[in-house]
C-alpha cells in the first residue's frame, strides 16, 4: 500500500485558486466518501485551510491514484482540469511522508512555526475518522505526523517568539510586567494597527482600556468598542499615570509626549514601569522618553526589528526541525513497507516453520527407539499440519489483495503473531494516542 | 568524617552550579530539575556537616572565618531553595549558586580545625545572633542575584537588543518582586541580629554599643537597606534604583562581614 498526497498550497496557488478548491468544513462527508470510492483508492483524509487544500490517500496504483485524485479535485469544484493542474503537486513514498510531517510541524506554513496548522490537520483527521474514510494506514500515519509535530514544538524554539508587530509588543510587555492581568492600556489616537495591538493586549489578559482622541466623539465611540473609558485629549496628562501600556498613533506632526511629561507621570506612579508603543509615523513620542527611568519606548522600527530577528531565529530553528522530520521518516516508511501482503505471509510462514523445526528436533533427540524413517515421517506430518493451518489465512490475504481490509488483516497478523515490523508499538504507540 | 562531609558538599555544590550554568545555556525543564535535585542534596549534606561539627565542638559552629563562610554559604542555599520553590525560577539559581559555591570555596582558605570556644563567646546569644545575621546576609545575597538579573534584563529592554539571554530571563516585574521579598525577609533579620548583638554585648562587655568596627559597619549596612526599604515604601524606589541599591548594599555587607574581619581589628575579631 502506498501513501499519496495531492494538493495545492500558498506556495503553488494564489488565493483566487485556493478559495475555489477549498472544502466547506461542514460538508466533508461527500468529498471524503467520493475519494474512497475512486478506483483503487482505499483511505482518505482531506485537509482544507485558507492556505492549503490537500488529499492524503492510500492506493496500490501510484500513478493512476494520483491522476484520479487530481481529476477529482478539478471535477468536484467544477474547475477545468487544465486550469488546476499547474498548481497541483503530487507526492508518493517518502516524499509524501516528508510532506505531511513537514506540514503538521508547521515547516511548510506561510509563517513557519505558526501553531494553527496542527489543529487544522487534527480536525481534518477527525472528519475522516467520523466518516470512516481513514483506515489503519492513514490512522497511524497521521498519529505519527502529530507526534513528529509535537517533538518539533517541544525540542525546537520554532514557535517561541512573536512574528507579528502586535504580538511582539505583547511579548515585550510580558517581559516588563510579567502578568498583564492588572494592567491598563491607553490608546492615543486611532488606527487599524493601534486597535489591533489593543485587542491583542486585551486577549492576553490586560484589564482595561482608556481611549483618547483629539475628537472626543471618536474616543467615546472607540471606547465603547473596547468596553473602555474615553478620556478627553486635554486630560491626557492628568490620566496618563493610570496607564501601564500606552499605544500612540495620532496624525500629529510633532511629538505630543516629551520626556518631561513622562518624568512627571512616572513620579505620580511612584516609578511603576510604563511601556510606550509609538505606532505613528511621524512619531508621537520623543525617543528620549526611553531614557526616563523604568520607562520603555518602542517605535514601529524597533518592533519591526524585533520581529525580523525573531523570524531569523525561527529560520534557524527550522533547520533543527527538518532534521527531526528526516529522522522520523525512515521508521515510518519501514512500517509501511511491512504492511505489504507478501512479506507478511513470508514472515508468518517462517515464524511457524521455526517453531515446527525446533519442536521436531527436540522430539527426535529424546526418542531412543525411533524407526529409521521416523524423522522423515514426523517432518512430513508436521509440515502437513502447518500448511493446512496456514492455508486459509494465506489464501484470504491473497484473495482480498487490495483495499483497507487487507491492511487490517496484515496489521492483525503482525500483532497477533509478533512478527517484526519496525513500527511504533507499546509505549510509543500509547504516546501517539494522546 | 567531618572533613569528608565538607569535601562532599563542595563537590555536590560544584555539580549543582555546573548544572545551573548549563541551564542558563540550555533552559530545559529536566536540566533545571537535575540542578535543583543536586543543590538540595548538597544542602542536606552541608546541613549534616554543620550539625556534625556542632556536636563535635559542643557549640554553634560559627566562631571563626571558616565556619562563618561555610554557614553563610549554607544559608544562601537554604534561602535560595525556598525562593525557587515559590517562584519556580531555575534561572535564579544560575546567578545565586555560583555565589554560594564561591563562598564555600573561600572558606577552605581559612583553618578549619575545631578550637575550644573563646570564653567571650560562651553564651546562648551566640546562636541567635549569628544565625540571624547570616540568614539576613543570605536573603540579601539572593536579592543581589535578582538585582544583577534585573539590570541585565533592563539593559536588553532599554537598548532593544534582545539576545538569547533576554528570552531566558524572567520579567522585570518578577525580578523586582524577588528583590523586595528578600528585603522584607533580610531587613528584619538584620535588625534583630544587631539588637540581639547589642543585648549580648551588654551582658558580655558591659555596654550595648561600643562603636567597634563591626558594629559601625553593621549599622552602615543596616542604613543602606533601611534607605532602600524606606524608598520603596514611600517614594516607590523600584526597578533600576532598587536593583542598584541591592547590589551596593550587598557589597557593603560583604565588607562588614569579611573586610572588617580581615583588615580591621576590634571586639569582633575572632580568627
Amino acid at each position: 500500500m502506498n501513501i499519496v498526497v495531492v494538493g495545492l498550497s500558498h506556495k503553488t496557488a494564489s488565493v483566487e485558486i485556493r478559495e475555489r478548491v477549498a472544502f466547506a468544513p461542514t460538508q466533508m462527508e461527500k468529498p471524503l466518501k467520493a475519494v474512497v470510492s475512486l478506483d483503487d483508492v482505499a483511505e482518505s483524509v482531506i485537509v482544507s485551510t485558507c492556505n492549503r487544500v490537500e488529499i492524503y490517500a492510500t492506493t496500490r496504483d501510484i500513478a493512476g491514484g494520483m491522476a484520479r485524485l487530481k481529476r477529482f479535485l478539478a471535477d468536484f469544484h467544477q474547475i477545468p482540469h487544465e486550469t488546476l493542474e499547474p498548481h497541483l503537486y503530487a507526492h508518493h513514498g517518502e516524499a509524501a511522508i516528508r510532506h505531511v510531517f513537514r506540514v503538521a510541524a508547521s515547516l511548510d506554513s506561510m509563517v513557519v512555526g505558526e501553531p494553527q496548522i496542527l489543529g487544522q490537520i487534527k480536525t481534518a483527521y477527525g472528519y475522516a475518522a467520523e466518516f470512516k474514510t481513514s483506515g489503519i494506514i492513514l490512522n497511524r500515519f497521521l498519529h505519527k505526523a502529530f507526534s513528529v509535530a509535537k517533538r518539533v514544538r517541544t525540542e525546537t524554539k520554532i514557535a517561541s517568539s512573536a512574528v507579528s508587530v502586535s504580538f511582539a509588543a505583547v511579548e515585550l510587555a510580558r517581559k516588563i510586567f510579567g502578568d498583564l492581568s492588572d494592567k491598563t492600556v491607553m490608546l492615543i489616537g486611532a488606527g487599524e494597527m493601534c486597535e489591533l495591538a489593543a485587542k491583542h493586549f486585551l486577549n492576553n489578559g490586560a484589564r482595561g482600556v482608556m481611549v483618547t482622541n483629539r475628537t472626543y466623539e471618536r474616543a467615546v465611540k472607540l471606547a465603547e468598542e473596547f468596553d473602555g473609558k474615553p478620556v478627553a485629549f486635554e486630560d491626557l496628562f492628568d490620566q496618563l499615570h493610570k496607564a501601564d501600556i500606552v499605544l500612540s498613533s495620532t496624525g500629529a506632526t510633532h511629538y505630543i509626549i516629551r520626556p518631561k511629561d513622562v518624568e512627571e507621570v512616572i513620579r505620580r506612579r511612584k516609578l511603576k514601569p510604563m511601556f510606550f508603543i509609538d505606532i505613528a509615523v511621524p512619531r508621537d513620542i520623543d525617543p528620549k522618553v526611553n531614557d526616563v527611568e523604568n520607562v520603555y519606548l518602542y517605535d514601529m522600527d524597533d518592533l519591526q526589528s524585533v520581529v525580523a530577528s525573531n523570524l531569523q531565529q525561527r529560520a534557524e530553528e527550522a533547520k533543527k526541525a527538518e532534521a527531526i522530520v528526516d529522522g522520523e521518516i525512515g521508521q515510518f516508511a519501514k512500517w509501511l513497507a511491512s504492511m505489504e501482503v507478501t512479506p507478511t505471509i513470508v514472515a508468518l510462514r517462517s515464524r511457524f516453520d521455526e517453531i515446527r523445526k525446533a519442536e521436531l528436533a527436540r522430539t527426535v533427540a529424546g526418542w531412543k527407539d525411533l524407526p529409521p524413517d521416523g524423522e522423515k515421517r514426523l517432518d512430513a506430518l508436521t509440515s502437513a499440519i502447518m500448511n493446512k493451518l496456514l492455508h486459509p489465512p494465506t489464501s484470504t490475504l491473497k484473495r482480498t489483495g487490495q483495499g483497507g481490509r487487507t491492511d487490517l488483516y496484515v496489521d492483525a497478523l503482525r500483532v497477533l503473531f509478533d512478527l517484526q515490523t519496525g513500527v511504533p508499538e507499546g509505549e510509543e504507540l500509547e504516546e501517539l494516542e494522546e | 568524617m567531618n572533613a569528608l562531609l565538607f569535601k562532599l558538599t563542595l563537590a555536590v555544590y560544584l555539580a549543582a552550579t555546573v548544572a545551573y550554568l548549563a541551564y542558563l545555556v540550555k533552559p530545559q525543564e529536566k536540566l533545571g530539575q537535575v540542578a535543583r535535585w543536586l543543590l538540595t542534596a548538597g544542602f542536606v549534606i552541608h546541613g549534616i556537616y554543620t550539625l556534625d561539627r556542632y556536636l563535635e565542638a559542643g557549640h554553634t559552629p560559627i566562631t571563626n572565618l571558616h565556619e562563618s563562610l561555610s554557614f553563610f554559604s549554607l544559608s544562601i542555599v537554604g534561602i535560595y531553595i525556598a525562593f525557587e520553590r515559590k517562584y519556580r525560577l531555575f534561572i535564579l539559581g544560575s546567578f545565586v549558586t555560583p555565589l554560594a559555591l564561591l563562598i564555600l570555596v573561600a572558606s577552605t582558605g581559612f583553618p578549619s580545625a575545631i578550637v575550644p570556644l573563646n570564653p567571650a563567646l560562651k553564651s546562648r546569644w551566640l546562636v541567635v545572633h549569628t544565625v540571624m545575621a547570616f540568614l539576613s546576609y543570605a536573603a540579601f545575597a539572593v536579592a543581589f542575584g535578582a538585582a544583577v538579573m534585573y539590570l541585565i534584563q533592563q539593559h536588553f529592554l532599554k537598548s532593544k537588543k534582545l539576545g538569547p539571554l533576554y528570552q531566558k530571563l524572567p520579567s522585570l516585574d518578577v525580578l523586582d518582586e524577588i528583590n523586595y521579598r528578600c528585603l522584607t525577609i533580610g531587613f528584619p533579620l538584620l535588625t534583630f541580629a544587631i539588637i540581639s548583638g547589642a543585648i549580648w554585648a551588654e551582658s558580655a562587655w558591659g555596654t550595648y554599643w561600643s562603636w567597634d568596627p563591626k558594629e559601625t559597619w553593621s549599622l552602615i549596612t543596616w542604613f543602606v537597606y533601611a534607605a532602600l526599604l524606606h524608598g520603596r515604601l514611600t517614594t516607590g524606589w523600584r526597578g533600576k534604583k532598587a536593583a542598584i541599591l541591592a547590589i551596593v548594599g550587598f557589597f557593603v555587607l560583604l565588607f562588614t562581614f569579611l573586610g572588617v574581619n580581615l583588615f580591621l581589628t576590634g571586639l569582633h575579631s575572632y580568627k
